[in-house]
């Protein structure tokens, strides 16, 4: 194998199974094996991760001296929307501070799986105590069993208050939870009747959850009478119907064919996920297992599945922030990339999550996605305006409405880039760096690329040609 | 010879092309290029969710004046259009419209089991979706899909933003989001991206469906900005967002663009304090510019053929709450102004306020009732196609 081409398969499970390769470890990536590195990324990932802990004083106050759901409906207005407003708030550092994890952290594997389940377990609440618990729950299991993680996110209060579990009681079954459940998170559309969501429902009625963010089971809400569920009856609880979607093979199956198409091939090969599927489901749903058969097997580096993923908006910019060092002044200008671009951590578009793919890219989005590198090393200005979001703002007045252009300040460590390239005659520069930038077949022409290169230093030099080629359609992909 | 004389730089992007336009179109009047009959549809969307009840006023109501003692609006503020209702004092323009029958409004209108959030139900009147489905394309692309599959230019649906609106994202083609024709235009100017456009060759898949993005956004931005030059509105705009962004769309209606819908918001509605005055400006910004809009299309001869449609992701509760607002509800009113609609002023019974649900009204026509019937006939769409399901129509267009 030539080197590139080992680079090639390298920076490929970085891209998929991590966010992408660094600077400062480019030129190891000519000779490892992906073997090797496979090990590498489970051994920095297996550590348990620190929870974050970002909800303010005022926020922690209120919600702990608050003993239950009864008494918050006893707050004044003012109260409740203090509490919303410091929750908005705190989302936003709790997303910062999640960038930053994806950006730095070592434990590169465990976030980028935790970016998948946040998208598949979404949940929108504007509660940071509630999403602060569900993220900590999901990048503490987003490695270990599936059966763990699917258990301990449907009694997060955070899905229970989202999927209106809470309302789900004896005398007034609420189907929402139950439904989703199968729909979205084990079995899939298709594989369950009505009557089961029905039946489901029922078993699930008593579970809920206290302020202090607490699993509850409230027995005198519980329906303790017979039901009949995917083909077994009982007298099933919660735990009961989730231990029955677990013992479905389709369970595996459909997580399976979803996380091939996230991490390996947007349109998926039927032989390949059954082979996956019927492995994680013998393993009892082990994820890491699971991740092994497909980051260390030889298809997964073959020429068809290398460069054709989109990245997703949160994707992109880290996988910019961790090739080029860099610090921002304000670093919640992150935020109006998140926004404009449609990928808001926390706020996913509905429990569907985002449907990634093609449907990322429109006119607006793919020109902003391309000006980025220039923004961010300060070359260009944020001029676009991105949508209100009413769910935060809340119906507040005041919020300047007309496109101001933003200089998002930042100072690049460009040094730390350049020294990859130290010992990189001239002459090869170009060729060099576009194979650490771009994952694709395609390529962008050097006589183009000559016309825009700062030929004046060597610094200047590398710079221009990093930000010119992440300025393109093929860098959207990897 | 003048036909295909235009025709010919309507399809060009050349830079000597679209520097003879303006001058050469300027030889004629305005009035007789595009070809009457080529309907337009203009939908606004009030975002944050727009209170009907005191946008439609039920002035005869006591159980209204008695939900809202404070917000009620009163029977000699409100702008009389029946007996039974009223518009809200800051819409004079709509008053205008209602009795010289260029307006409609449709009351009552929802869909089931409503969602009290406001993203998500701003998406199902997008993605015009079941309450309980996840739909991951507008009404509009998906029009977009059914219409202009062979479609020279993406230009066929705008939204005058900088971010496109989920209602214009198709499965394979969506609509152009654009707030200044000459900002995008001078984005899309910048030669390195012209130049790697022009030098990929096709190959693999997902690179050629970015490639064909960048392609259309950089020939639109051209046609658009060559378009949008041709027949400066003469008519006087208010200065405000709603005022530019109606400008925009009119400089586009009256040139020969191929543009059948235009998307624009206005917000935010979410008026759960201090309602009175957040709706009133709002009002007011869109009163002015509606009537600046209307007065601009009909010395053109262009209100025939244009329909603007309103709508909010939903209506408020009736009553009203402590801090002089009131709260997310369900149920809500539309407006449809044109020239040429077929049943004007109010197209159905105003809310039944003795029949709620735990406070909030019940919706008696679906909204994709409404959608259907605007396909069908006004955008001559195959509407069963695009929502998925044959809807009744209704008698308004």
């Amino acid at each position: 194998m030539s080197i590139s081409a080992n680079q090639l398969k390298n920076q490929h499970l970085l891209w998929r199974a991590a966010f992408g390769p660094m600077a400062e470890n480019a030129n190891q990536l000519q000779e490892v094996s992906q073997k090797e590195l496979y090990t590498l990324l489970v051994k920095t990932s297996a550590k348990n991760p620190e929870p974050f802990n970002v909800a303010g004083n005022l926020f922690d106050g209120m919600v702990k001296g608050i003993q239950d759901v009864g008494r918050m409906q006893k707050l004044s207005q003012d109260e409740k929307k203090m509490l919303r407003k410091q929750s908005v708030d705190d989302l936003k550092n709790l997303n910062l501070t999640w960038l930053s994890e994806m950006i730095n952290s070592e434990a590169q594997m465990r976030e980028k799986m935790s970016l998948f389940w946040h998208g598949h377990f979404a949940c929108r609440v504007i509660n940071i105590y509630f999403q602060q618990q569900l993220i900590n729950t999901i990048r503490a299991n987003a490695l270990g069993s599936f059966a763990d993680l699917l258990r301990e996110v449907s009694k997060s209060p955070s899905m229970l208050s989202f999927l209106n579990n809470q309302q789900n009681k004896k005398q007034h079954p609420n189907e929402n939870f139950a439904r989703e459940v199968m729909e979205l998170f084990t079995i899939g559309r298709g594989n369950y009747t009505e009557e089961d969501v029905k039946e489901g429902a029922r078993s699930f009625t008593g579970w809920g959850f206290n302020l202090q963010g607490e699993f509850v089971d409230r027995p005198f809400q519980h329906d303790t009478g017979k039901k009949t569920f995917l083909g077994k009856t009982g007298n099933f609880d919660g735990d009961d119907i989730i231990d029955i979607l677990l013992e479905q093979k389709q369970t595996a199956a459909f997580i399976t064919k979803k996380l091939y198409r996230y991490f390996v091939n947007d349109t998926p090969d039927a032989g390949k996920v059954n082979w996956l599927a019927n492995r994680f489901y013998q393993s009892g749903y082990d994820i890491q297992k699971l991740l092994t058969d497909i980051y260390t097997s030889d298809w997964f580096y073959s020429d068809k599945n290398i460069g054709n993923h989109i990245k997703s908006p949160v994707e992109l910019l880290v996988g910019i922030r961790r090739l080029i060092p860099m610090e921002l002044e304000k670093p919640e200008a992150q935020l109006l990339f998140e926004r404009a671009l449609g990928q808001i951590l926390f706020y996913p578009p509905n429990v569907a999550g985002w449907p990634g793919g093609k449907n990322w890219i429109d006119s607006s989005a793919l020109m902003l996605r391309m000006r980025i590198p220039q923004i961010l090393t300060n070359a260009d200005d944020f001029v676009v305006k991105p949508k209100d979001d009413d769910d935060t703002m809340m119906g507040m007045e005041g919020v300047d409405t007309k496109p101001k252009a933003r200089q998002v300040n930042v100072k690049v460590d460009w040094d730390a880039v350049t020294k990859v390239f130290d010992k990189t005659p001239k002459e090869n520069l170009v060729q060099k760096i576009g194979d650490l930038v771009l994952q694709t077949k395609s390529k962008i022409s050097p006589t183009i690329l000559d016309k825009y290169i700062d030929k004046n230093a060597r610094d200047a030099y590398i710079k221009t040609t990093i930000v010119e080629l992440m300025s393109t359609p093929e860098y959207q992909l990897c | 010879m003048l036909l295909k004389r235009k025709e010919f730089l309507q399809v060009g992007s050349l830079a000597t092309a679209s520097l003879m336009l303006p001058k050469f179109l300027k030889a004629f009047d305005g009035k007789t290029i595009v070809p009457p009959g080529n309907k337009v549809l203009v939908v606004l969307q009030f975002s944050g969710g727009n209170d009907g009840l005191n946008t439609v006023i039920p002035v005869r109501n006591d159980i209204y004046y008695k939900s809202r003692p404070k917000l009620g609006i009163e029977k000699d503020k409100a702008l009389l259009l029946t007996d039974e209702a009223g518009i809200n004092p800051a819409l004079p323009a709509f008053k205008e419209l209602f009795d010289e029958g260029s307006l409609g409004i449709m009351n009552n209108v929802g869909y089931p089991n409503p969602d009290r959030s406001h993203f998500r139900s701003m998406d199902i009147w997008q993605s015009a979706s079941d309450s309980d489905k996840y739909v991951y394309t507008g009404w509009l692309g998906r029009y977009l899909d059914a219409q202009c599959g062979g479609c020279a230019k993406p230009t066929q649906a705008l939204e005058v933003d900088d971010i496109l609106s989920l209602a214009l994202k198709g499965e394979n083609i969506k609509g152009l989001a654009v707030k200044d024709p000459k900002r995008l235009y001078n984005t899309s100017h910048e030669k390195y991206f012209k130049q790697i456009n022009a030098a990929h060759e096709p190959g693999e898949e997902t690179v050629d469906y970015l490639y064909k993005t960048l392609s259309e956004t950089l020939s639109s931005a051209d046609y658009i900005f060559e378009q949008s030059k041709l027949h400066p509105s003469s008519q006087i705009y208010p200065s405000t967002e709603t005022g530019k962004n109606l400008k925009t769309i009119s400089s586009l209606i009256m040139s020969d663009i191929n543009t059948k819908v235009y998307y624009l918001g206005l917000g935010s509605f979410d008026t759960h304090v201090n309602q009175v005055n957040q709706q009133k400006r709002l009002f007011t910004e869109l009163n002015d510019a509606i009537s600046a809009f209307v007065k601009d299309l009909k010395s053109n001869n262009r209100f025939q053929d244009v329909m603007l449609m309103t709508f909010s992701e939903f209506g408020r509760r009736v009553a009203q709450n402590a801090s002089g607002g009131t709260d997310h509800g369900t149920a809500n009113n539309m407006f449809f102004i044109g020239g040429g609609l077929q049943q004007k002023g109010m197209l159905n019974a105003m809310p039944d306020l003795t029949n709620l649900n735990e406070g909030d009204l019940i919706h008696t026509i679906d909204f994709k009732n409404v959608y259907a019937t605007v396909l069908r006939k006004w955008l001559g769409a195959d509407d069963k196609e695009i929502l998925g399901k044959q809807y009744d129509y209704m008698n308004f267009i």
